[in-house]
């Protein structure tokens, strides 16, 4: 059997792993749906007397201060977190991979190169870079925002890739592929890419729920994706406002928070006990 | 030794002087006047704002302000705030202080309640209660850090009333009270913005430790310390935890720059007069100097952060010579 389909059955037989990915598909499914299951997340059908109420009927988690229906903006919020945390996810681990091939292959020179700027960068604080670009960058799309988090957020895949690939460069499988006459870019999709998916892959399912909560605090702020486009981070700046008087508002974004970055988490950490048997305990 | 601290002094200054640079060229090149954003701007005139930026020198070429800034900083010069009217070095003395403060305390809490929830962990794995910890930990490390604090401040705070709300010191109070009535003030106001940044990351601590501590559990110097005849409670805590406590250590060394985005979102919450909020009120008024300022002191943290763990994992791991 293959080692993939050796750690998908691991990964199946691992109960939290499997609720993780669970919710992270009703997460997806609830995002993807939010128009059809919900009202208009910007509108304001009453601004006077629907600001603020608290949970009812017509509206199951209540409306927050400028009237607008807080399940319908919790659902479509999903959104942005999602896009940006898979994103930026899956962008900063083909960079990650791409300077660790690079650095591993390359000659003596390049490879040092490399990694003292990965060494400065790592040590770069990231918050204080975003805070400055995306204050400076007012109306900064989505993209932008997967964009900037992914080129900041590289450095450590790199680091993990390029170990991976110095230490399968003298692996014998490798030298027997480059007596038979395999090519560079043949060993390298043949034999590298495969060997090196699994780390590559476990550190960005890992990283989603840090980037979904790095999203959060800059949208918190102001920055980002700004108002009135819903975003959880922003939802809960609305609702720090009235934290006393209507705790609704910045209770549910939080709690909507919390569980997607649970359920990634949990995800994460099942396909790292399923991709490295070793490091389970 | 002597050459490594050389060798990683070097590094430091190098990645803050980066730090320096890009935040400079970030703020410069953006697009927007500085002082955006402050009362004063929507009453100026255009030859008002002309005469600042004559003053300030942002009408000279980009290198041409670099390199007057590098000179300056290289005397020990950080130029004055656009925005409060006062030397930058006289704001950031104010509140670097309370930053340390807060993030110092943050940490330590974190690195201790971590270590111990790590152990507890680690002593019955696979038991009820670390199955019941690892979950809690997973919760504590999902969280969003301003968001614990805005749940803290709504249930401590102002439903319970156990704990001051906000700033550093209770208005009025200070003349009245003792020296050390007035440590346990500041400390009451510390609770709340510090149990945030602490909780979410002594979580990540403890998660850590616990893996970390399991693994070493199957290292040979376990098996030889188990052979000899100590107990299960002696292997764990005198040779188990030291062989685990240097990647901790590293990590912990490493959280400096989680501290820093942390103080941004939680000064702002609690009032606390820190870094944080200066970064914060800096970045939306375009105040230049004091954004590049902000980001040479967390650079120098960071830096300093990675330094001291590189020497607390030499000490508490045999295993490591610094000299090779």
């Amino acid at each position: 059997m293959s080692p993939w389909r050796l750690a998908a059955r691991r990964f199946a037989r691992n109960r939290p792993a499997l609720t993780g990915a669970v919710l992270v598909a009703a997460l997806v499914l609830a995002a993807l749906l939010a128009p059809l299951l919900t009202a208009d997340p910007l509108a304001q059908p009453d601004p006077v007397r629907l600001q603020n109420q608290p949970p009812s009927a017509a509206h199951l988690l209540g409306t927050d201060p400028y009237s607008r229906d807080i399940l319908s903006r919790t659902l479509h919020g999903a959104r942005v977190s999602l896009v940006v945390g898979i994103g930026a996810a899956l962008l900063a681990v083909t960079l990650g991979a791409g300077v660790g091939l690079t650095a591993g292959l390359a000659g003596r020179r390049t490879d040092q190169l490399l990694m003292r700027g990965v060494d400065v960068a790592l040590s770069l604080p990231r918050i204080v870079l975003l805070l400055a670009v995306f204050a400076v960058w007012e109306e900064a799309p989505a993209a932008a925002v997967v964009l900037l988090i992914a080129v900041t957020g590289w450095f450590q895949t790199s680091r993990i890739v390029r170990a991976s690939v110095l230490s399968l460069r003298e692996a014998d499988f490798v030298a027997a592929a480059r007596a038979l006459g395999t090519t560079g870019a043949g060993i390298v999709r043949r034999h590298l890419l495969p060997h090196i998916a699994a780390p590559v892959i476990v550190s960005a399912s890992l990283d989603v729920g840090n980037i979904i909560l790095l999203e959060a605090g800059l949208s918190y702020l102001g920055l980002g994706v700004r108002p009135p486009t819903p975003t959880w981070g922003n939802m809960i700046m609305d609702g720090k406002d009235v934290l006393f008087s209507a705790p609704w508002v910045a209770l549910a974004p939080g709690l909507a928070l919390v569980l997607t970055v649970v359920a990634f988490n949990l995800a994460g950490d099942g396909l790292r006990d399923a991709l490295d048997p070793r490091a389970a305990a | 030794m002597l050459r490594f601290a050389a060798r990683r002094l070097a590094f430091a200054v190098v990645s803050v002087a980066a730090v320096v640079f890009i935040t400079f060229l970030l703020v410069h090149a953006a697009p927007g006047e500085p002082m955006l954003g402050t009362p004063e701007r929507a009453l100026a005139s255009p030859e008002t704002m002309a005469r600042q930026r004559t003053l300030f020198g942002l009408d000279r070429p980009l290198p041409e302000q670099f390199l007057r800034y590098a000179r300056n900083l290289a005397r020990g010069e950080l130029g004055e705030s656009f925005v409060l009217h006062r030397p930058v070095a006289a704001v950031l003395a104010e509140a670097v202080p309370n930053t340390l403060l807060l993030g110092g305390t943050a940490l330590v809490a974190s690195l201790l309640l971590g270590l111990a929830i790590g152990v507890v962990q680690a002593a019955r794995h696979h038991s009820r209660t670390d199955t019941l910890l690892s979950a809690a930990t997973l919760v504590l490390y999902s969280v969003p850090v301003f968001w614990l604090g805005l749940v803290l401040l709504l249930v401590f705070g102002e439903r319970l009333h156990w704990l001051p709300v906000s700033g550093m010191t209770s208005a009025g109070l200070e003349d009245r009270l003792s020296s050390l009535g007035r440590a346990v003030d500041v400390a009451r106001h510390l609770v709340l913005p510090a149990a945030s940044l602490a909780l979410v990351q002594a979580a990540a601590f403890a998660r850590f430790q616990r893996s970390a501590l399991v693994e070493s559990l199957d290292a040979e110097y376990i098996r030889a310390a188990r052979a000899k005849g100590l107990t299960e409670r002696a292997v764990l805590l005198k040779h188990a935890l030291r062989g685990a406590l240097a990647p901790t250590l590293t990590l912990a060394g490493l959280s400096v720059p989680y501290f820093l985005a942390g103080s941004v979102l939680v000064e702002s919450i609690f009032g606390w007069p820190g870094l944080g909020r200066v970064a914060y009120d800096a970045i939306f008024a375009r105040d230049y100097n004091v954004i590049t300022a902000t980001a040479l002191v967390s650079g120098v943290l960071v830096a300093a952060g990675n330094l001291l763990a590189d020497v607390a994992v030499a000490i508490a791991d045999p295993r490591v010579r610094l000299d090779q």
